[in-house]
């Protein structure tokens, strides 16, 4: 059973926050440390970020949050410190390690999100306006990368569906497209790659009204990292990593399906779809299993589950569809 | 060169190829390899592999740039060496931490991932390189055949910069310094022998 009685203590209360605080402590320390040892000492990129007013700094903010029903249970989480320092969030670098070293000047206030295409009018949401909109819900979902690791991650945020009922859109929006935020003199790392920006994602319509798509807020319950896709981003939790956009500014309604970034990257590795089957190998790795990221060397090594285990809640969508042609 | 200098030097490039180990070790201990170890290890393997391959290709052109520096070859198994060190620990991190053993999984992988397969083959040109790096054996094979078969290292340089590049995701643009690097020292080999013939020529027009 995957999805059960949500746990009694909401995933709040058992952060491991001393990972947090104790990095705090550290970076404490490491400024008077360079001031001791002179810039010289580490970049004058590094210690500007220091002593600037950071505008990410709402991250670790305390959300109000309740238990969903929604939450997956069984499965332990992976660390505060794992998950925020092991990111793929291209525009702040390619490695994994540099989001969490370079999205601190992405400016999370103000933000709104800019809705058009096929709806009855175009609008534009505040983020405040989202975050108060409804009761913040705590969801744990597993989270499969299609680089074949794997994390657990107790997300916040409401079903997305309640966020498109506002938008109001038409009979005609058959899908529905993420626009993350883009402006490379805050990202100054998308030249490390050809990717074209800004980083696009896309979901059929019955996908993005299932229940179990989050339009997520925060982690851990707290306001979402910058490096995690603050301040808004969505989670699809049976499909790879990459189709769940972060730090999204605009969603639009389609009436064909969007093109996407990794697809328009590489077709052949990167379908539309892309939802996680073990049975559809990418080029270059199987599929079959994953490392769940945090559990020592002897243990990482787990099955991966189609549809990433939430095939009750989703396989319904795809009845009849070949996945091995629709991967 | 004076012995002391030489055994200086000699202890420093020892450091300094023993540094990409030490950092790991280090990082195991301390609990710092980052949220994915697996990940960190056959990354910092491979690419200590790729640089020191590298290395070792540039010390010829280096030399016939600068004769001073011509003592640089002492140095060549050395680092050619430590390359093959990395590469056999990058290849156990796979079947280890990737593979975990799996026969089967290997076979499915080096038959059809391409950059597995790539990776194997640069290891596996590598091997014999590494077999005939004694004195002994330069002895016994005579200089000719002994460098004829060394040209290898060439055809292994190449294969690992490939497989680095069928690893990352496509439009990644990691690989490319060492690319760059590594084509710059490739194509400076058939300029040099030109350019000798070419004097050669000229000399005796």
């Amino acid at each position: 059973m995957l999805i059960g009685k949500p746990p009694d203590i909401p995933s709040s209360a058992i952060t491991p926050k001393d990972h947090y605080l104790n990095r705090r402590r550290f970076m404490r320390g490491a400024v008077s440390g360079v001031v001791a040892a002179g810039a010289a000492a580490l970049g004058a990129e590094r210690l500007a970020e220091m002593f600037s007013p950071r505008i990410g700094a709402l991250a670790g903010t305390k959300l109000e949050t309740v238990k969903s029903p929604l939450t997956t249970t069984g499965e332990d989480l992976t660390s505060l410190e794992d998950l925020t320092h092991y990111n793929n969030f291209y525009e702040f670098g390619v490695d994994k390690a540099d989001p969490a070293k370079n999205a601190g000047g992405l400016p999370t206030r103000p933000w709104t999100i800019r809705v058009d295409g096929k709806v009855k009018a175009p609008k534009t949401f505040d983020i405040e306006t989202l975050l108060k909109r409804r009761p913040l819900e705590d969801r744990v979902y597993r989270h499969r990368c299609v680089e074949a690791w794997s994390m657990v991650i107790p997300w916040v945020g409401y079903s997305l569906s309640e966020f498109i009922n506002q938008c109001e859109p038409l009979s005609t929006a058959k899908y529905v497209q993420f626009l993350s935020y883009y402006d490379k003199k805050v990202e100054k790392w998308t030249s490390e790659s050809t990717i074209s920006w800004p980083y696009t994602e896309g979901l059929r319509m019955d996908e993005a009204m299932n229940p179990l798509t989050l339009l997520t807020f925060g982690l851990y319950g707290e306001v979402l990292p910058n490096q995690n896709g603050a301040p808004v981003r969505i989670v699809v939790p049976w499909k790879y990593g990459f189709k769940s956009a972060k730090s999204i500014v605009a969603v639009r309604f389609l009436d064909k399906e969007p093109p996407t970034t990794w697809n328009e990257q590489n077709a052949s590795e990167y379908g539309f779809y892309s939802n996680v089957n073990p049975t559809v190998d990418h080029p270059r790795w199987s599929q079959k299993t994953e490392r769940r990221i945090g559990l020592p060397f002897y243990a990482q090594r787990k099955t991966t589950l189609m549809f990433n285990g939430y095939g009750e809640q989703v396989a319904s969508l795809y009845n009849g569809m070949n996945l091995k042609r629709y991967f | 060169m004076k012995r002391s200098t030489l055994i200086l030097i000699k202890t420093l490039t020892w450091l300094a190829c023993l540094w990409p180990l030490g950092q790991l070790v280090w990082g195991a201990a301390t609990n710092k390899l980052g949220a994915d170890p697996t990940a960190t290890i056959t990354f910092a393997t491979g690419l200590a592999t790729i640089r020191l391959l590298t290395l070792s290709l540039a010390l010829t052109p280096v030399r016939r740039l600068i004769p001073e520096l011509s003592w640089l070859v002492k140095f060549r198994r050395l680092i050619g060496l430590f390359a093959f060190f990395y590469a056999t620990l990058h290849l156990l991190t796979y079947i280890a931490l990737y593979a975990g053993f799996d026969l089967h999984a290997m076979a499915a992988d080096i038959t059809k991932r391409r950059y597995i397969t790539m990776g194997l083959a640069a290891w596996l040109l590598l091997l014999p390189l590494a077999a005939t790096s004694t004195t002994w054996a330069i002895r016994k094979m005579t200089g000719k055949r002994w460098n004829q078969l060394h040209k290898l290292v060439y055809v292994a340089a190449v294969c690992g910069v490939i497989h680095y590049w069928w690893q990352v995701k496509p439009g990644v643009l990691t690989p490319l310094n060492i690319t760059i690097l590594l084509a710059v020292l490739l194509i400076s080999r058939p300029i040099y022998t030109w350019s000798q013939r070419r004097k050669l020529r000229l000399r005796t027009a």
